[in-house]
């Protein structure tokens, strides 16, 4: 079943084209890796998605909604993470989870429980009561992406989730992914890091504001006789002639 | 030593390209000495008074014009009806009324004795004050020159009645602006770090990309600072009443109703500086140096406006705070119904849906 699908969306501020007519479609349960350039219009594109933002032009259905008609349906069958912390730092763990818990529609018993599995399953159950400023970053951020998919969402959209982290922090951040994708939730991620990109099920690379290239890891290095995804993105960033923004 | 100047010179980029923090120390000391030197005066000139002439004899007569040449006074009514000083200042458009004595000249011309009768608007102590004393002198220089022709010792005493305020407490002055500038201070200041603080956190991404609609993030932000201007409100009478002795003669009610509505454009106003900062430090330069400063100085909170340049005080028009205090005063001190005021409690419900409508339109741009 396709969650996403999209065609030909373009994305202009007035005469400034950021996002040029891009199409894909994504299965449920894939991790979708959405990659490009800083300045190639990922971030135009994802708010698109996500409901934050209406299309110049082009059509698109995300979770089931017409991204121009009913991004506020979007809004609710969606989970997201950003760069920047998602919780809130004067707010206990718990209380974190039940603040998303509610802004999400689901009812005090629910999150309860809930909360107790998750705290559990992450091995969280001590710092239950811990200001989220007092965790180390690694943990806030399993944290965030665990809040992010609390309400069972079918996509969660994730923006540079592992920035600034060690690599084995990484590593279990993604263990976490993999577990949520096989629980059927659909990851739509953006990183910089070719190694995460690796462990994508496809990827979509964004040059100038549109998609040059969409396949699985595996088919992209034979595409472009590349070893890595890390020289894949090379050749096609090369060829970039926007600046980063 | 080349270290640290590299780093002083750093520290001056920092300054001079934050261009609006920039503009507030440079040029809020500019516009502060020019403002206290040329504009705001505790000097009265033209003050606003009215005269109750009963007699209209020679005497009473030669008085008035002298008072009427004055440069201290205009005489902008002329009562005809002792009825008519009881409700005279309530509009307060006079400071002072002066009432002469029935048969003014025959009594002064058969006893030696007269008697004027200065009425004084207390609720501006200073004020009141400065009036009655021009009005006593203008009454004794007339009384000294009539004695020099005649040779006879003439007196005029003038019995000075200071309504409202006989006590002249200057608590009567302050206590609304200092209502007026704690609300404006609490909910507009504050509700506007707030929402800029998720700005500059990046939790507000979070929350616009949720189901949370962006007017019920507003509402959430809003209310906290709402009870707590409440408390505050009572706070603030109750200490006046009971510490300092200031009454609510007027009605409580209607007293509450309009700080209500205050609260209201302090809240918007809040919104709208959210929508132009981007962090907290800015939000809080603006509400206070762009809101405080001017609420104190052209409000008429510590100065008449009256007697500043006209474009400040079309400035001061334009000041929530103004009508707010010009209302407080008049329901707490002067006792007045919430009818002699409906001119000022238009304005401000004017104010309030104007800055709301403004600053819920911005909000909802800046979103996009």
């Amino acid at each position: 079943m396709k969650v996403i699908e999209v065609n030909n969306l373009v994305k202009r501020f007035g005469a400034f084209t950021a996002v040029n007519k891009i199409s894909m479609e994504v299965e449920q349960g894939e991790i979708f890796g959405f990659l490009g350039a800083n300045g190639a219009g990922k971030t135009t594109a994802m708010r698109m998605l996500c409901g934050l933002s209406i299309p110049t032009e082009g059509s698109g259905v995300v979770a089931g909604f017409d991204v121009k008609k009913q991004p506020e349906m979007i809004k609710k069958n969606i989970g997201y993470m950003s760069q920047k912390f998602s919780l809130y730092n004067d707010l206990k763990v718990w209380e974190n989870i039940r603040l998303f818990g509610g802004i999400y529609g689901m009812d005090e018993k629910s999150i309860a429980d809930k909360t107790d599995t998750l705290l559990k399953t992450l091995n969280f159950e001590s710092e239950r009561n811990t200001m989220v400023k007092d965790l180390p970053l690694g943990w806030k951020q399993k944290l965030a992406f665990s809040v992010s998919i609390f309400h069972n969402p079918k996509i969660v959209f994730l923006d540079e989730p592992t920035g600034g982290v060690d690599p084995f922090t990484r590593r279990q951040f993604w263990e976490l992914i993999y577990k949520a994708a096989a629980d059927g939730i659909t990851i739509f991620v953006t990183t910089h890091y070719m190694d995460e990109a690796e462990y994508c099920d496809r990827v979509s690379i964004m040059v100038d504001g549109k998609i040059e290239a969409l396949d699985t890891p595996k088919n992209l290095k034979k595409q472009f006789e590349a070893k890595s995804m890390d020289e894949v993105f090379q050749q096609l960033a090369r060829k970039a002639t926007r600046q980063s923004d | 030593m080349k270290q640290f100047i590299t780093f002083v010179r750093k520290e001056f980029y920092h300054i001079f390209r934050d261009v609006r923090t920039m503009m507030i120390l440079l040029l809020m000391p500019i516009i502060q000495i020019i403002l206290f030197g040329f504009a705001i005066t505790t000097e009265v000139k033209n003050a606003k008074i009215a005269i109750y002439d009963p007699s209209k004899d020679i005497s009473s007569q030669q008085i008035i014009e002298r008072i009427k040449a004055s440069e201290y006074f205009e005489v902008t009514r002329y009562l005809t009806n002792s009825s008519e000083l009881n409700d005279v200042f309530k509009d307060g458009k006079v400071g002072l009324v002066i009432v002469f004595s029935e048969k003014f000249n025959e009594t002064l011309m058969h006893t030696g004795k007269a008697q004027i009768q200065l009425l004084a608007d207390a609720t501006d102590p200073n004020n009141a004050t400065t009036l009655t004393n021009y009005a006593t002198a203008i009454i004794g220089s007339y009384q000294h020159d009539l004695m020099g022709e005649t040779n006879i010792p003439f007196q005029i005493v003038p019995e000075t009645k200071l309504l409202y305020n006989p006590q002249m407490k200057g608590a009567y002055n302050f206590v609304p602006g200092v209502l007026g500038m704690i609300l404006m201070l609490i909910c507009a200041m504050m509700t506007s770090i707030s929402i800029v603080r998720e700005k500059e956190l990046g939790t507000m991404e979070i929350l616009l990309a949720s189901p949370m609609k962006p007017i019920y993030i507003i509402l959430a932000k809003a209310v906290p600072y709402f009870f707590i201007s409440c408390v505050n409100l009572a706070t603030v009478l109750l200490l006046s009443v009971y510490v300092l002795g200031v009454p609510v003669a007027g009605s409580l009610f209607w007293l509450i109703v309009v700080c209500l509505i205050f609260i209201m454009v302090s809240l918007a106003l809040g919104l709208l500086v959210s929508t132009i900062t981007d962090t907290q430090l800015a939000a809080m330069l603006v509400s206070g140096m762009v809101f405080m400063m001017p609420v104190m100085m052209l409000s008429g909170m510590m100065f008449p406006t009256e007697n500043m340049p006209i474009v400040l005080q079309w400035i001061s028009n334009v000041i929530p705070a103004k009508w707010f205090i010009i209302i407080v005063k008049d329901i707490m001190i002067k006792g007045v119904g919430i009818a002699a005021v409906w001119k000022e409690v238009v304005v401000l419900c004017v104010m309030a849906l104007v800055l709301i409508i403004v600053s819920l339109k911005n909000f909802k741009i800046r979103l996009e």
